[in-house]
């Protein structure tokens, strides 16, 4: 089959590998180019490298984790203190160290130091921690808040209370919102379906509804308002007697434009909206109107952080 | 693999140029002399700004400021680099078509940096037939070893500092040097400097007209711009070749007398001209691509027979220089750098815009009113403090308010988003229905200037 001949070829042919099959059939012999050998040799010393220095081989249920370590920085959750980690080589600890020695991370520890120091006055007047805290507290507002109150505060009327506007159920100054973001809120308010009449619910209805200039005054309004004020409906316990609500009791203000729950606004006609405003008052308003307390759940410095942010995003005075 | 295996590529002969003195050499030498004295010496021209770095030329790739002596130019100016190009661009074109590779010859780097080091190369080793006779050596001689490490050791000095000088264009130079040596300079600054090294030294020592020839583009595409009028570096044919070709000096062929009655041209070939060219062509074979017009062969030739002409002055004709081509590139030129010129020159000196936050699109007020919200972004592009002003126009009834931020300081240099609230009382719903409102953003001091108007929707929902 095969005999290796020798035969010397002519020099200027391509050199063949000196075998011959089937006394004619023969192999040209070309070389792999020297600088793709070496090239070659040296991905091999270079991936023997990469075993010790980084994770490579799996080994049973594990892997081989390599001597490389990375140095980083992070926030210890429990304390809030900034803390020094050492981990072995991975791509997050690389992310994590990384953004730690960003000039940008550094821009922002110092804003947010500034920050912590200063108080709701100091930061509303100055213009570059403002931009920090509506830049940093969109963030903060999206992962937290922005499941109930929308991406943009606007909320969902009778559910969820719009933080863009300027009404405020329990306080619109910036300790309030802090207030209310710490030890969280719970909407109450009894039903009146048992205790009043369904034509009592309707001239009570029809009173609030001319608090805020939705319906002219008349006689069934003069009725309603006799409960309103009276110790039937007893209403002004907790709306006042201006109506103009109690914020200490989360008692809503109702001669404004601004209707959280009966979605007053989007009926056409005044029966309609009377009968939004009587439907509401006769269910009252026990444990569905909730904000979890979060003191527990995020740092100080994000509570603060989101206190100013949702004060400015209604611009509440 | 034996020495007659077919190649598929030329073998690199190695080209000794020699060196040589004239009009076109001191012309050369002048502008590289000119060229990388600003090369090297530019970034560490110190340049007097108020709250900004002090260098006369910086590129702050972070800051996002390029510093150019008393121009400061930010991120949204950029496209003044489009037109810088485009000046380039044109410029290499006008110059081509009207004197042929007058860039390659003279001032592409390329050409300067292996000037450069053929001029240490010279220094060092000799001569051309000193360099020719130290290659044939063999590298177990000590002469040899001490000369080419003395040269390549100076080259990669060299290739270093350019390297070097050339990441100090993005950072402030004193301060690189020092942390450069003290091994403290960031990771780019030391990628950077190394590229530059090894590309100067690869580039200018060991590649250089391979360069030329193989890889750079624009070598190949400026014969395109070439006519007939273009000014080119010829051998004048007719009086070097005679009827009869030309012949070296010898014996009856000394006098002119006695070469015109035997009918050889005035050219000896000496072969100067080939020697002393850097691509290692004979320009008697006529234009060839590899040529960059470095025109060493014209100060080379004793006899005056090569010569800047073009081909109509060859074939008798008179070279037009000004001809459609060369006024419309002219033209155009002008246009480009006058545009330019403009635009820097009328540059803002704050800009602001303005963006309504749509999240939520508007917000029913308490007493019935209706509010808007607004980003603003304002920018002081100023190396001084400003004081900005925003009001409102154009929708009545309208207020701003922006928690006292309608007048603002802003600090040299600095940007800066706001947040602007507009609302209308309740009565004015109709009347300002779909209406727009127009921002004013003017400059209170500082500077004088047209105030920035911005034009942003005001939405009003439909059941209001």
């Amino acid at each position: 089959m095969s005999d290796n001949t020798n035969t010397p070829q002519p020099s200027g042919a391509v050199q063949t590998t000196g075998h011959a099959w089937d006394s004619d059939l023969q192999e040209y012999n070309n070389p792999l180019p020297r600088w793709w050998l070496w090239c070659f040799y040296g991905t091999v010393v270079f991936s023997i490298l990469y075993w010790f220095i980084y994770p490579s081989w799996p080994v049973g249920n594990t892997w081989i984790k390599g001597f490389g370590t990375v140095e980083y920085t992070a926030v210890d959750k429990a304390t809030g203190q900034e803390q020094g980690k050492e981990f072995r080589w991975n791509t997050r600890a690389l992310l994590l160290e990384e953004l730690g020695n960003a000039a940008n991370d550094q821009q922002r520890k110092a804003m947010l130091a500034k920050v912590q120091a200063a108080d709701y006055e100091q930061i509303a007047k100055d213009p570059k921690m403002m931009e920090f805290v509506r830049s940093v507290g969109k963030g903060l507002f999206g992962d937290n808040c922005a499941a109930c109150h929308g991406r943009g505060g606007q909320g969902v009327v009778g559910m969820y209370p719009n933080l863009t506007d300027d009404d405020w159920l329990w306080g619109s100054s910036t300790d309030k919102i802090h207030e209310t973001l710490v030890q969280g809120r719970k909407g109450f308010m009894p039903a009146f379906g048992q205790v009043l009449k369904p034509e009592q619910l309707d001239d009570v209805a029809e009173y609030v509804l001319t608090l805020s200039d939705e319906a002219p005054s008349s006689e069934d309004s003069e009725r309603g308002k006799v409960i309103f004020q009276g110790q039937i409906g007893g209403c002004y316990y907790c709306h006042g007697a201006d109506a103009k609500g109690i914020p200490s009791q989360g008692a809503a203000n109702l001669t404004d434009k601004i209707w959280a729950i009966a979605n007053v606004p989007a009926q056409k006609t005044l029966q309609d909206k009377k009968a939004v405003i009587k439907e509401f008052v006769a269910k009252g308003v026990n444990n569905t109107r909730v904000m979890p307390a979060w003191k527990d759940r995020l740092s100080p410095t994000d509570i603060k952080l989101l206190a100013v942010y949702v004060h400015q995003l209604g611009g509440a005075q | 693999m034996s020495e007659e295996t077919i190649q598929l590529y030329q073998k690199r002969i190695q080209i000794h140029p020699r060196s040589v003195k004239g009009t076109f050499r001191n012309l050369k030498t002048g502008i590289l002399a000119l060229a990388l004295t600003i090369y090297f010496l530019l970034p560490w021209l110190r340049w007097e700004r108020p709250n900004a770095p002090d260098q006369a030329v910086l590129y702050d790739l972070p800051g996002r400021h390029f510093y150019i002596f008393g121009l400061t130019i930010q991120v949204q100016d950029i496209f003044w680099l489009a037109g810088v190009l485009i000046i380039f661009a044109i410029s290499l074109f006008f110059v081509t078509g009207l004197a042929g590779r007058v860039w390659c010859g003279y001032f592409c780097f390329q050409t300067l940096w292996t000037d450069l080091f053929m001029m240490i190369e010279h220094w060092v080793q000799g001569e051309r037939p000193a360099r020719i006779r130290l290659d044939r050596k063999p590298w177990s001689n000590r002469d040899k070893l001490i000369k080419k490490g003395t040269t390549y050791g100076l080259w990669l000095l060299v290739a270093f500092w350019t390297g070097l000088t050339f990441t100090m264009y993005w950072v402030d130079a004193p301060t690189l040097v020092v942390e450069v040596f003290t091994g403290q300079a960031s990771y780019a600054a030391y990628f950077t400097t190394f590229f530059l090294t090894v590309t100067t030294f690869v580039m200018a020592g060991l590649a250089r007209e391979q360069v030329c020839i193989y890889m750079c583009p624009y070598a190949r595409f400026q014969s395109a711009m070439f006519d007939h009028d273009t000014l080119i570096i010829s051998y004048d044919t007719k009086r070097g070749e005679g009827s009869k070709g030309r012949a070296k000096q010898h014996r009856g062929f000394r006098t002119p007398e006695e070469r015109q009655s035997k009918g050889v041209g005035e050219c000896i070939d000496c072969g100067h001209c080939v020697q002393v060219c850097p691509m290692g062509i004979d320009i008697r074979n006529g234009l060839q691509y590899q040529c960059i017009s470095c025109a060493l062969c014209i100060d080379s030739c004793e006899h005056d027979l090569i010569n800047y002409t073009s081909e109509n002055a060859l074939n008798g004709g008179k070279t037009q220089l000004l001809r459609p081509k060369t006024i419309g590139y002219g033209v155009i030129l002008t246009a480009a750098t006058a545009t330019l010129a403009w635009s820097v020159l009328t540059r803002s000196p704050y800009t602001g815009t303005v963006e309504q936050i749509r999240q939520p699109l508007y917000t029913q007020l308490s007493d019935g009113g209706i509010r808007n919200a607004y980003e603003i972004k304002l920018n002081n592009k100023l190396t001084a403090p400003m004081t900005v002003g925003i009001r409102i126009e154009g929708l009545p009834g309208a207020t701003l308010d922006m928690s006292g931020m309608e007048r603002l300081e802003l600090a040299p240099q600095e940007r800066i988003k706001l947040l602007a609230r507009v609302q209308i009382p309740p009565t004015q719903h109709h009347a300002a229905s779909g209406d727009k409102i127009t921002f004013i953003i003017e400059a209170l001091d500082g500077v004088s200037i047209e105030p920035i108007r911005r034009e942003a929707p005001f939405y009003i929902p439909e059941n209001s």
